[in-house]
């Protein structure tokens, strides 16, 4: 049964496209599915290491913004005469080097604060976000500022001159999502459940005992700072193929409580937490709007989060767990399970 | 094999350390006894590279090990079994033997090694798939001595092994630190419980406010006024 229920999912979501034709909720489905994904990458920080960035849109601005200048192009002067011409790139090398260049500043962001930590890295990865934000809303002659990355080209995907797809429209768009998420999710789960992730949380649950038994403390959370932030690009890179249009906006703080909200809830440090949280703060908002007038909607929605955080501290996925568990009288937890404080 | 040559180590303006020097041989099972704030803590840190020293150096075989970092210093074999008896609460009792080797990459060396853990403490042999947290304290204090020896140490440090355990579980971890010196293992043991680890040392130092008072065997220091006075009862 538990064996199964993860290809189950996967057949439930690759079959998605073929019974919904609701281009709105199709539409929903397919944002709800980049904010899970940038909710996975946090998780990866928030759950693993337990580093909270509060500044994680920054990475998924940053890939967004990066994939769709080069694959636009540009061409901007700075430091007086000297002049820096792009040529637009196809839109999936834009994508790369935007998870390329989120899983810098990661890295940077990392070196920088993780000698201090906690509160430290709480307020660098905050300060991170709104100096980008700034950059984006100032930078006009290359960001075009409050004006928006117009016309951003979607991907082509295939091999020129055999066959071409260009991603047009909401289920190819839904696929490349699934896709990536997929790829994200296989790519966390290997590293937690690697020597390297034991190592992560062996970090989290004591320190200064993991130091003593040789883990190099920076090394890993490091990694973990690039790695989060890689995939919080490759999220920002779909974002800006599939909407099109891009301004200093997605930099919002907003964005980062509700990564952090879908985090929480869903259970931080399970794997499957995040998917679980993500979902649901994705396509909750949406199924509100019939039923309840705005104002309701966001009272509605706070209720549950605090009835969420108030009755289920450790997340759904950990509640929904044990209460298996002791439905199956199992009384010892199981070794998969153990070494992340979560399972899945 | 250890040589700690007027060690200094601060905490921000405070000397926590003021010139410690002290040596320990193959094979033998020194003490290092005081009072709360004495040092000894920070010595053992001072040692494995926890705590960068201020001054003096540090001699592992022959080999300047002062500034090394905390990997290198466990890998050249010297293990640390904190205070406190530290375990990764939410992983198996397994996981936490798996921790202690985390620098070895020898498959068939390490599954050796924790089965003679294992042999040692049949208790935790009985419990390897348990969940650390859920140990009782002494459990706990077995888990973390055998972590320490899963990295097949040369020295180990213990830290107030008997801190917080219950009398007759003080006793039984004392025989398990001694049987780890009879097997060849050197051991530098910091320890409040004055009178059992004088008594089953080879050696033995006193610290007093960051400064070694005192060095000898076990039987002189038992027998020494100042130490009956300060540190047995009189």
């Amino acid at each position: 049964m538990r064996r199964t229920l993860p290809y189950l999912w996967v057949g439930f979501l690759l079959s998605v496209p073929l019974w919904l034709h609701d281009q709105y909720f199709l539409h929903i489905l397919i944002t709800t599915g980049i904010f899970t994904i940038t909710a996975m990458s946090l998780n990866l920080l928030l759950g693993f290491t337990g580093q909270l960035s509060l500044g994680h849109v920054a990475f998924f601005g940053v890939g967004a913004y990066t994939s769709a200048l080069a694959s636009l192009g540009f061409d901007v002067h700075i430091f007086g005469g000297f002049r820096i011409v792009h040529q637009p790139w196809p839109a999936v090398t834009g994508f790369a080097v935007g998870i390329l260049v989120a899983g810098l500043c990661g890295y940077a962001i990392g070196k920088l604060s993780f000698k201090v930590r906690e509160a430290y890295f709480v307020i660098v990865t905050i300060s991170f976000a709104e100096v980008v934000r700034l950059v984006a809303l100032n930078w006009v002659e290359l960001t075009q500022g409050p004006l928006a990355l117009n016309n951003i080209p979607p991907f082509t995907i295939g091999f020129p001159g055999l066959w071409e797809q260009t991603l047009w429209g909401k289920v190819p768009n839904y696929y490349a999502v699934l896709a990536v998420g997929a790829v994200a999710h296989i790519l966390i789960r290997r590293l937690v459940l690697s020597r390297i992730g034991r190592a992560m949380v062996a970090l989290k649950e004591n320190e200064p005992l993991a130091t003593s038994l040789g883990i190099d403390v920076t090394r890993f959370l490091v990694l973990a700072a690039v790695v989060s932030a890689g995939i919080a690009g490759a999220a920002g890179g779909l974002y800006a193929h599939y909407i099109r249009i891009i301004d200093p906006d997605i930099f919002l703080f907003i964005y980062t409580v509700t990564m952090v909200i879908m985090v929480v809830t869903g259970g931080k440090g399970t794997l499957a937490g995040p998917l679980v949280g993500g979902i649901i703060f994705g396509i909750l908002p949406v199924m509100l709007r019939p039923m309840a007038t705005p104002e309701a909607q966001w009272i509605i929605y706070g209720v549950f989060m605090i009835l969420i955080v108030f009755f289920l501290p450790r997340g759904i996925v950990p509640a929904v767990q044990d209460w298996w568990q002791s439905k199956m009288g199992v009384t010892q937890a199981p070794v998969d399970g153990a070494r992340t404080g979560g399972r899945l | 094999m250890l040589e700690i040559e007027k060690l200094v180590c601060r905490y921000g303006k405070v000397e926590a350390l003021k010139s410690v020097s002290l040596v320990v041989r193959k094979g033998e099972l020194v003490t290092l006894i005081g009072a709360n704030g004495a040092g000894k803590t920070t010595t053992l840190r001072a040692i494995s590279g926890l705590l960068p020293p201020a001054g003096g150096r540090t001699l592992f075989q022959g080999e300047d090990i002062t500034r090394a970092s905390p990997k290198h210093i466990l890998s050249r074999g010297i293990a640390h079994c904190p205070e406190g008896r530290h375990v990764f609460p939410h992983m198996t009792v397994q996981e936490n033997l798996e921790m202690g080797c985390y620098l070895r990459s020898d498959a068939t060396g390490i599954a050796a090694d924790m089965e003679r853990v294992f042999e040692s403490f049949p208790r935790l042999a009985e419990r390897r798939r348990q969940i650390a947290g859920t140990l009782s304290g002494g459990e706990q204090q077995m888990l973390a001595i055998g972590r320490a020896l899963m990295s097949r140490p040369k020295l180990v440090l213990f830290d107030e092994p008997s801190l917080g355990l219950a009398p007759n579980i003080v006793e039984r971890t004392f025989q398990i630190i001694k049987g780890i010196r009879d097997q060849g293992t050197t051991v530098l043991m910091v320890e409040q419980n004055a009178y059992a680890a004088l008594d089953m040392c080879d050696r033995a130092y006193l610290l007093e406010s960051g400064t070694l008072t005192l060095e000898g065997t076990g039987r002189e220091l038992i027998k020494n006024p100042h130490i009956q006075e300060a540190y047995l009862g009189g």
